[in-house]
Formats: structure tokens, sequence, C-alpha cells
């Protein structure tokens, strides 16, 4: 049987599986669209949010970026599991007892202002639909690698299915689909990296063979590691980062990110009880660290297998030979994700840390194939030859090298994975089904917020309050179906602000909503002004130190500055800038409130009524 | 609320079960995990030193554990202070 047929079937198969759930769960009311009815049990909702949660991203990227990043890649694993802790305690428990059904509608109702519910929405819509084309491109990656369909097709195909359960099942669909994409995501990325950690380390548990000896050079995994990216010019796998407050601040961002993106918020109201929503938290990271416990090692682990592939003497000895290369190079080759340039026609494929010569030779190849400005691009190579004779004291120009001649793109460490470990191809079927799950439930979630923030606070709040349940439902449907064709849209044509879903989406969910939704809670004495003056602070805030760095609106040429360390404020780069918009945001807000009469004595009735768990299981009928 | 002593009660043990907990939050990361890696980096742990185990295993342990000890005392509390949902 041919791969493609196996990744058919195995696709086939896990989709198949998605459409039976979707039919047995349709919705018949809002409650069932906009929260699964709110009957949801804590286990199975921490399934459903950790598959809402772990995206295209954590599932192909995340151990490409640690194989990269080693120790400073640490953020993100602390980032994205630390905002679960701050949800648990500081919003997710009240905000369930609040009792209704979208993140706007508590901003909304706590401080008396359709303003205040209408910035939310806005934050909502920026923050879900960046991060809803990264979800809907990921998916199109894996349709056409696994598939061999192109990418526009593959991108429809998953709309398609999408479609099919967001719109007939709305959260009640897409809840019990995703506890389904959950298991199919976490058996595709565990099985490869279990091979993987048995052979290297003979220790079947990934998260134990990362800090367990090479079984062949009975050294720690991650001395070995070091010791050989060193001796190639790169920096020690494990080095520590010289930048601590910047670190400091991207974790804090990525944490009071994940805490206020409302495609995870709304997870939680779909449970019945308020002891439930702290519950959920608990599973929903339990979950989530199953993954999160094996992508470092698949990354170190990767890493190392690359290396040894390229140098299978080891890396003092010559490099492997082109014409000898795996097949896996070729295939990936063939998608472009893998580049070879033989820069010192020794027919090898040398891999090593360079001062950018390999990149600085690619581009002055493109600029003088293309038309381009070849005279800077042979500046920026003669001064990447420069530097290359002094590093190290010139030990690869002693060898004979003259750059970096191998470009591998991190994000396919976890889809080649089952190739490099030479894996049967049942296994890379299943990467292909599991990459998708990963993909379809993200996706899904963000596009359920998107269509009830649309449905229900737009429509519903401002244009038809006196709408019926039957209606709102029918108007949550359409918009859902608006939704997917706009998100599917933008997926074929990705705008320049796709790729920044990280610093956009996290950093408006950290600076603009998390400070409004916990000084909501948190202080009674935060009013209507206060809350709309410390969200403005924080969005604008955000927004700019990102355009500023990064071009306005992401127009490329229009960046006021070089988005490095030694022109970012303080050495705080723009990812890390959401935890300082949301010290501004609490700062305006406070001065603001204080400054102003304080909020209404319902408005403190409804705070008092928020932190007391009685009571809950009525609220949700509105 | 009829109970409005008792309510109070309750969020200011709650507003203390928080405090504790995210100390012990930003201690293990923030802490152990990024800024204290200096301090520590003679405890060596599989090839490497603990800073790295906890930046990229031990938080997230101690990030489960924090929340289901803040599950489980909270629903305690709830009863407690008689504000549980019935």
């Amino acid at each position: 049987m041919s791969q493609f047929t196996i990744n058919i079937i195995f696709v086939g198969l896990s989709f198949a599986l998605y459409f039976g759930i979707a039919w047995w769960a349709r919705a018949g009311s809002t409650s069932e669209f906009y929260v699964a009815g709110g009957g949801v049990h804590p286990v199975m909702n921490g399934m459903a949010t950790a598959a809402d949660w772990m995206s295209a991203a954590s599932f192909i990227s995340m151990a490409g970026i640690i194989a990269t990043g080693g120790y400073a890649a640490s953020t993100y694993l602390m980032g994205w599991t630390g905002g679960y802790v701050l949800l648990a305690m500081l919003l997710a428990p009240y905000l369930r007892k609040f009792g209704k059904f979208t993140v706007p509608d508590f901003i909304g109702d706590r401080f008396y202002s359709k303003t205040a519910a209408m910035i939310a929405v806005v934050c909502l819509i920026i923050a879900s639909t960046t991060y809803v084309i990264g979800q809907m491109t990921g998916a199109g990656v894996a349709f056409s690698r696994f598939l061999e369909v192109d990418n526009t097709t593959g991108l429809i195909i998953a709309a398609v299915v999408v479609f099919f359960y967001a719109v007939l099942g709305g959260m009640k669909g897409i809840t019990y689909t995703q506890v389904a994409q959950y298991v199919v995501l976490m058996i595709a990325y565990t099985i490869p990296a279990v091979f993987i950690s048995l052979e290297l380390t003979g220790n079947p548990i990934p998260g134990l063979g990362l800090f367990s000896n090479h079984v062949e050079a009975g050294i720690p995994i991650l001395t070995k590691l070091d010791q050989i990216v060193v001796d190639l010019g790169f920096t020690a796998y494990t080095a520590d980062v010289p930048n601590k407050l910047n670190m400091v601040l991207f974790t804090l961002s990525l944490m009071i990110g994940t805490a206020g993106l409302p495609h995870v918020i709304i997870r939680f109201f779909t449970v019945p009880k308020v002891a439930d929503a702290r519950w959920t938290a608990g599973w929903t990271l339990v979950f989530i660290s199953l993954l999160y416990f094996t992508a470092p090692a698949v990354g170190a682990m990767a890493r190392l297998n690359l290396i040894d592939t390229i140098y299978p003497q080891g890396v003092d000895a010559p490099a492997i030979e082109y014409d000898q290369r795996p097949d896996w190079m070729k295939t990936w080759e063939d998608t472009g994700l893998i580049k070879y340039n033989d820069l010192n026609n020794d027919g090898r494929i040398q891999l090593y840390s360079d001062s950018g010569l390999g990149a600085a030779e690619l581009a002055l190849a493109a600029a003088t194939a293309d038309g381009g400005d070849v005279a800077a691009a042979t500046t920026t190579v003669e001064e990447a030859k420069a530097e290359h004779a002094l590093e190290r004291d010139g030990v690869f120009v002693d060898r004979g090298w003259a750059g970096n001649e191998l470009d591998v793109n991190a994000d396919i460490l976890v889809l080649a994975n089952p190739e490099i470990a030479q894996l049967p191809g049942w296994v890379i079927g299943l990467i292909a089904a599991g990459g998708l799950a990963a993909a379809l439930s993200t996706a899904a979630g963000l596009l359920l917020a998107i269509s009830s923030a649309i449905s229900h606070d737009l429509i519903k709040r401002n244009l038809n309050p006196n709408i019926t349940d039957a209606g709102e439902l029918k108007v949550a449907r359409i918009t859902m179906a608006i939704a997917i064709v706009v998100a599917t849209w933008l997926g074929i044509n990705p705008p320049g602000f796709a790729a920044q879903v990280v610093a956009l989406a996290f950093g408006i969910a950290g600076a603009s909503l998390f400070p409004a939704l916990m000084m909501g809670i948190f202080s009674k004495r935060i009013n209507n002004l206060g809350a709309i003056a410390g969200m403005l602070t924080g969005l604008i805030s955000i927004l700019v130190y990102i355009f500023v760095f990064k071009g306005w609106f992401f127009i490329t040429g229009t960046a006021n500055f070089p988005d490095t360390e030694e022109y970012w404020l303080f050495g705080i780069s723009p990812l890390s800038f959401g935890a300082i918009g949301a010290l501004l945001n609490f700062i305006v807000a406070f001065a603001v409130s204080y400054a102003t009469a304080p909020p209404p004595a319902h408005i403190q009735e409804l705070v008092e009524s928020v932190r007391s768990p009685r009571g809950a299981g009525g609220a949700i009928d509105h | 609320m009829e109970n409005h002593n008792d309510s109070s009660g309750y969020w200011r043990a709650n507003l203390r079960l928080i405090k504790v907990s995210l100390v012990i939050w930003a201690l293990v990361s923030y802490g152990f995990g990024i800024l204290l890696r200096p301090l520590l980096s003679g405890i060596r742990v599989g090839g490497t030193d603990i800073s790295f185990w906890f930046a990229q295993q031990g938080a997230l342990i101690v990030f489960i554990a924090l929340i289901f000890f803040y599950a489980w005392r909270m629903n305690k509390l709830d009863k407690q202070y008689g504000v549980d949902e019935e």
C-alpha cells in the first residue's frame, strides 16, 4: 500500500469520526450553540479545552522552536501553561458564575457600558482572526504535504469539515469533536516520540529520556547536545539567556495572554458548576502537559538526530555527501522547506553556525537571478565572510567551509520525525491526522468565539435586543458560516499580520482583555470610564509598540526602528510588551476610576454575586 | 446577601489562598526557571542544571499541583462558608 493511500485512510477515518460526532451532538438552542447547554463534565471539558488550546503551532512548530532555541525557548513552555493557573484562580470560576455566553457579555454588564463591550468585541475579533488564519494555513500545509493536493484545495477541504460540525453543532458539536481530536493528536504526537526516545536513551517516556544518558555515548543527552552544537559554532543548547528582563516579560505576556484569550475562556462556560470550572482548569493543564512534557524531548532529540544524519562520523569528521542523503531529506527538499546550497563545491553538506554567510550567499544568488540589489547583497556577503574568518579563530575556514549549506525550516521537525527515525508508514499517516486535528480543533473554537461575539454581543445587545432564541440561533449559524468563509479567504491570501500571532493575539488578549476581566472581578471601585480608558490604553500601547518595530499595520518598510534588541525600549521586545501594556491598563483604569464616581449599587452587587459560587446553576438561562 | 460578613470572610480567605499560590507560581517559573538560574547552576540534573529542568518541565508540574490544590481548598471553603452550589 502506498504512503498516499495510508495517509488518506488515516485522515478519512478521523474525519468520519468527527462528522459522526457532529451529527450526534446537533445544537437545538442558543445555550447549546454557545456553551453546549452548560452540561459538560470537567474531565471531558478539560480534554476539549486542551485540544482547543493546542493549535497547529503547538503541534507542528513548538518542538522546532525548542530545537533551535534550547533553554531560551522555555518561555513558550512556561508561558503557554502558566496562564492556566491565572485562569483557575483569577477568572474562570467567577466568569462561570456570571453565567452568560461571551467575554464581551461580562465586560458590557460589569462596566455598564456598550462602549466597553464594543472594545472587547474589537479586541476579540483582532486576536481571534489573527489566530484562526494560522490554523487554516496550517491545515492547508498538512493537506498539501500528506494528501498531495494544492494548498488552496487543502484549505477549502479544511473549511468544509469545520463548516459541517461547527455550524451544525455549535459549542456542543465542537466540544465533543475536540475530545476526539485531542485523542487523535496526542497519539500522533506521542508514538514517534516514544520510538525516538527508546532508540536514543532506552527510556520509553520521552520527557524522562531528555534527562537520561545517550545509549551510544554513555553521557547525558543534553551534555552531548551541548558539545556538538558548540563544536559547530552554535550557542550551547542549555546556555543561559543574557536578557533576563525580556525573558521574564515574554513569559508573563504569554501567560496573561493565554488567560485572556476569549476562545479559551468561553470553554469554561460549558460546565455545570463553579467548582467544575476550577477542576476544568486543572484537567486542561494535565492534558496539555502530556504534550508539553514530550515537546522539549522531541526538540532536543530531533536536533541531535539531524546533526547525526549530517555528520555520521561525528562533527570533527567530514559531513555526509549530498548524494548519500536519506530519502526524507529529498521529500522535504521538494516542498522547499529544506534547502541545500553547495558553497564550497565539495559535494558534502556542511551544517554549522557561520555568522550568516550561507544566508547572505543565498540572498546574493536570489538578487542576481531576479535583478535585485546585487551591490548591497555583495557587500553583505563580504561582511559575513570577514566575520566568518574571524569566528572561533577561523577553524571553519581552515576546514575549507564557505558558509552554512543546509537550511532546515524548524516547522518540519515534528512532521518529518517519523521519517527521520525510519518509522513505519502508518505512523506518518497518524501524524497527518494529528496535525489536522490540532489545526481544526483550534480553528473551530476560534470561529465560535468570533461568531458568538458578533451574533450575541453585536446583534443581540446592540441592534435587535428582542430577537427570539430561535432567531438568534439562526443568526449565530449564519455568522459562523460567514466567519469560516472569511477565514478561508484570508488563509488563501494571508495578510501581513497573519505571521504575528504571538505578538498580536497574545499581546492584545494580555494587555487589554485580561486586566479588564480581572479588575471587573477583584475591584468594586473600577467604573465604566476607568475600564474603557484602561482597555484602550492597553490596546493602543501594544499596537503602537508592535507597529513601531514591525511596520505600521505590518506594511513592510514602514517600521520606525529595526526589530533588534539594541533598539527595543529597555531591551523589551514587541513580543514581550503585552505585560507592559497590561501594567499601563491597570494604572490608567485605577487612576480614572478613583477620579470619577464609583459604580452604582447594582454593579457592586453584581461583583458580590460573581464572587460567590451559590446559585450558578440558574444563571445560565437569560 | 444574607450572610454579608461570612461572604467577605470567604472572599478574604480566597484572596489569601490566591496570594500564596501565586507566590509559588512566580517562584518556580520566574524564580527557579529564569532569574535564580546563576545561583542554582551548581545543582545538576540529567546533564544540565536544575533551572533548565524547572523551565522545561518542573514549573508545569507545580502549576498542575497548584490548580488542583486551589480547586480542592476552594471547594472546601465554599461549603465552610455556606456559599457552595446546592
